[in-house]
């Protein structure tokens, strides 16, 4: 068991914060004892090498792996301002992912139309009337910078945008629900450099109204986007801090070692 | 774009529920899932409730038919003539005309099945391959009352220009016919085994100069055995229990003979020689057909699990 | 020794284009003979007449109109049994001994003898439920003969529907039914169809099960119409109507001797060949078009 470093300063306010969390599957334990604050309307990287179980960490927050059976979690995520442990037993998954979205590595749109796309975590939610349908679907579409580009043509299957569009459409339909947070699992990894900065440049303004969450293998992505960076290795986290120190001045030598591209 | 994340954040918000509120639907929510997931689960055990409704069925009826006729009678009698006077109740000459009708299909169908197969995955064209397995799939699609009609009027007809003394009701002619109804089973289960063998054998092969041919007989089939013989066992199963054909072709007179040319029933065309008449439910005649239908469905559980055990190594294998 | 290698490789390669050629020759020559013996006995007499003592006035419209209703209660029933079968094993079935089970049996059902669900029907449906050699039993037998079909296809339809696009559904708040109501089945809908269409081309084509429980060869009136004149205007009492099916009507017909019902049996052999090929040519095309517009 490693020691975590954390930085002298502390995010406030608060959105979120893990607590001791253990996440397992079958026989193995995935991540270990993992306390890590999210600050709220800010950005914080999780970054580590592959299998470090960044995402892993990342998919405890909207109790993705409740999808698959022989998984179990120890520890608590509290939400705030409620201070809810998203963990607990009386939390139905279902309240948690409608609170948290997320998008995920492979631009994944349903085999839909751009509308009804966007507009489905809204059906999921019970509301019918069109004409908020109407208007959340403009708003999420506008806040995913996508609205320019496909405002004429709503009706046309959503996998028929390119990736880069494609994964804007995927943030848009996450945004629509207006969620608390924004769980981000990779979200450039499939996409070319440019798409990728369009992305970049996208989350850079969505943290004014939402909390985000993102894992990256890409240090100069962590370093662009985002105020704080967690740093993990082998289902631990060896640092947490404001990414400018994590980047500049990290407290341990395994962090210094990964993001010098010593290893990873 | 900054101005479009201010009018979002002025957007109307969907007003949060309360925590009452959100218990309430959560409940809903769960009691609904509850109910769609028991339904659905009571849909897949139908297969588990029929399976055993079809072995209640055959064992109760039996039950009945071995309180009348003694199990060694059964087995060891060599005539069966339930509606007869002079009863008797072995099923041997049903057996009999069941195996033979079969071995002659698997005379037919295993050789042509192989080669087929070994041709199909090593040696068509992709194009040849994409016209020959949809036609493939249409002969097996053909109703078996239609081959019976081609077993009795097409196959034997045609056999006994070469073979005159050949009666009009014989095994050989709805054995062919059987042969070739379970080609497709054959050759689509052992082409899926031998496409299963990984492209590095073949390649070792080729690599030491053997030519396609070679490498087909010394190193893929070898390598599909198991995935071949589970084709030909699924296979049997499929040709033990066909009806209509032999029902139409073979005649429907039990006759304990191996000789392919002569006439004989099978245990399936007993069952509906049976049912076509006018058997009072709980009669003997009409037991037997239970009796009759234990001893098929034996057979083909038996060939089944067989062939699928095989086919499950085989798939482990690769 | 070059050469002799070369000429075993091409004397295979022609015994293998023969053995295929005799597999598929044989449809073709299936289909040649019935053409011959039965085409000219199509016509609108044969389809629109009662079965007859003389062959010559002998038609399929009780068979035909048999044939499909039973094809109406097969779909009615087995369809939906065997998608929602599917989804239980694929989307919901935990690994525990139920599954198992039920995994078994679906296996073991597909490979019974069809005349063995006759057995059950006449022991189960005709006797202990009291239906009788009803359209309703006749159209429940063929519900459970195709469920290991309807099943099997379906399952694999929707294990083709990629885990990310579930996984982004769950992500939007939705419910495992939403998920597979709203997502997983109509994206494999056209999966599921051709297993459907299958499933029903071999249904129509049964003659076993069907004389197992007890189907009439003989019959010279339509059951009764579904709709009435009088209120309420739908009457389910054909379910109850002794019936009898194309196939049925066929092997009567070939069981019987004599030159002019051949060519009966050859005509009704010919228009069951058709229907078969059709649905089957369909299922083909279906599965075609969607293996080239494949999203993921």
């Amino acid at each position: 068991m490693i020691e975590t470093a954390y930085t002298q300063d502390w995010p406030k306010p608060l959105k979120a914060e893990s607590r001791n969390l253990s996440f397992s599957y079958g026989l193995g334990l995935a991540i270990k004892n993992l306390s890590v604050p999210i600050a709220e309307y800010q950005v914080t990287a999780l970054i580590g090498p592959s299998g470090c179980g960044k995402s892993t960490f990342l998919r405890c927050f909207n109790r993705m792996h409740d999808l698959y059976p022989g998984t179990r979690y120890e520890g608590e995520i509290l939400l705030y301002p409620d201070s809810r442990n998203l963990l607990a037993r009386d939390v139905d998954p279902i309240e948690v992912r409608m609170r948290l979205a997320m998008v995920f590595q492979k631009p994944n749109p349903f085999p839909k139309s751009i509308y009804e796309n966007v507009a489905y975590g809204l059906k999921v939610r019970g509301i019918t009337d069109r004409r908020v349908l109407d208007e959340k679907v403009e708003l999420a579409l506008r806040s995913a910078a996508l609205w320019e580009e496909v405002k004429d043509r709503l009706p046309a299957e959503g996998t028929s945008l390119s990736g880069g569009q494609q994964q804007r459409l995927c943030i848009a339909r996450a945004l629509a629900t207006d969620p608390e947070m924004l769980l981000l699992d990779e979200p450039t990894s499939a996409l070319d450099p440019i798409a990728t900065a369009s992305i970049e440049e996208l989350l850079l303004d969505l943290k004014q109204r939402v909390t985000i969450m993102i894992v990256t293998h890409n240090m100069q992505q962590a370093a662009r986007v985002s105020e704080w960076t967690a740093f993990m290795y082998l289902g631990e986290l060896v640092e947490f801090g404001l990414t400018k120190q994590v980047f500049t001045n990290p407290s341990k030598k395994q962090t210094e070692d990964y993001i010098t591209g010593r290893f990873g | 774009m900054s101005k479009s994340i201010v009018m979002a954040r002025e957007a109307i918000h969907i007003s949060k529920p309360t925590i009452e509120k959100m218990a309430a639907r959560r409940r809903t929510r769960q009691r609904r899932e509850l109910v769609i997931e028991s339904g659905l689960f009571l849909a897949a055990l139908v297969s588990v409730a029929a399976t055993l409704t079809i072995l209640a069925v055959l064992l109760w009826e039996s039950v009945g038919f071995f309180e009348t006729v003694p199990l060694t009678d059964f087995l060891t009698d060599t005539l069966w003539t339930p509606l007869f006077d002079d009863a008797h109740y072995g099923i041997l000459p049903l057996l009999a005309g069941t195996v033979v009708t079969s071995a002659v299909g698997l005379l037919v169908a295993i050789p042509v099945g192989t080669v087929s197969a070994i041709y199909l995955s090593e040696f068509a064209s992709l194009r040849l391959r994409e016209t020959i397995k949809p036609a493939l799939e249409l002969l097996g699609a053909v109703p078996t009352v239609v081959y019976g009609y081609f077993a009795l009027l097409v196959v034997t007809p045609a056999l006994q220009r070469l073979w005159p003394d050949l009666p009009g009701f014989n095994m050989l002619g709805p054995g062919i016919v059987i042969g070739i109804m379970i080609l497709p089973l054959v050759i689509s289960l052992s082409e899926d085994a031998m496409r299963a063998v990984p492209m590095v054998l073949r390649e070792g092969s080729y690599a030491v100069g053997a030519t396609r041919l070679q490498t087909a007989w010394r190193v893929v089939v070898p390598a599909a055995t198991s995935g071949i013989v589970a084709a030909y066992v699924l296979g049997v199963s499929r040709a033990v229990g066909e009806t209509m054909v032999v029902a139409i072709a073979a005649g429907q007179n039990p006759n304990l003979t191996w000789n392919p040319t002569e006439p004989a029933a099978t245990i399936t065309a007993y069952i509906v020689q049976v049912a076509l008449g006018d058997l009072p439910h709980g009669s003997i005649g009409y037991q037997s057909i239970f009796a009759a239908g234990l001893v098929l469905a034996v057979m083909t559980f038996t060939f089944n699990m067989l062939g699928h055990f095989m086919r499950k190594r085989f798939r482990e294998v690769y | 020794m070059l050469r002799r290698r070369k000429l075993m490789e091409a004397m295979f390669k022609a015994v293998g284009l023969c053995s295929l050629a005799l597999a598929v020759g044989t449809l073709g020559l299936l289909f040649g003979a019935l053409v011959v013996e039965g085409l000219e006995r199509i016509d609108w007499q044969f389809l629109t007449s009662f079965p007859s003592r003389h062959a010559a006035q002998a038609g399929i419209l009780p068979a035909l109109v048999g044939s499909t209703l039973i094809m109406l209660v097969t779909s009615v029933v087995g369809i939906p049994l065997g998608v929602a079968a599917a989804i239980y094993l694929e989307e919901y079935a935990r690994r525990t001994w139920v599954t198992e089970l039920i995994e078994v049996t679906v296996t073991n059902l597909a490979g019974v003898p069809s005349i063995i669900f006759g057995l059950l029907a006449l022991g189960l449906f005709v006797y202990i439920v009291g239906l009788g050699a009803s359209i309703l039993t006749a159209g429940l037998t063929l519900a459970l003969l195709i469920l290991p079909v309807v099943i099997v296809t379906t399952r694999e339809a929707i294990r083709a529907i990629p885990v990310q696009i579930r996984e982004a559904a769950y992500a939007l708040g939705a419910t495992k039914w939403q998920t597979v109501s709203h997502h997983v089945v109509p994206y494999s809908a056209a999966g599921i169809l051709t297993g459907v269409i299958l499933a029903l081309s071999r249904a129509i084509g049964e003659t076993a099960p069907i004389v197992t429980i007890g189907a009439l060869t003989f019959i010279a009136f339509l059951p009764p119409a579904p709709v009435t004149a009088q209120p309420p205007y739908i009457s389910f009492e054909w379910l109850m109507s002794p019936f009898t099916v194309m196939p049925i009507q066929m092997f009567a017909w070939v069981s019987r001797p004599g030159e002019d019902f051949a060519s009966n049996a050859a005509a009704a052999g010919l228009l069951l060949v058709v229907m078969t090929l059709v649905m089957n040519g369909l299922a083909i095309y279906v599965r075609y078009r969607m293996r080239k517009r494949v999203a993921w």
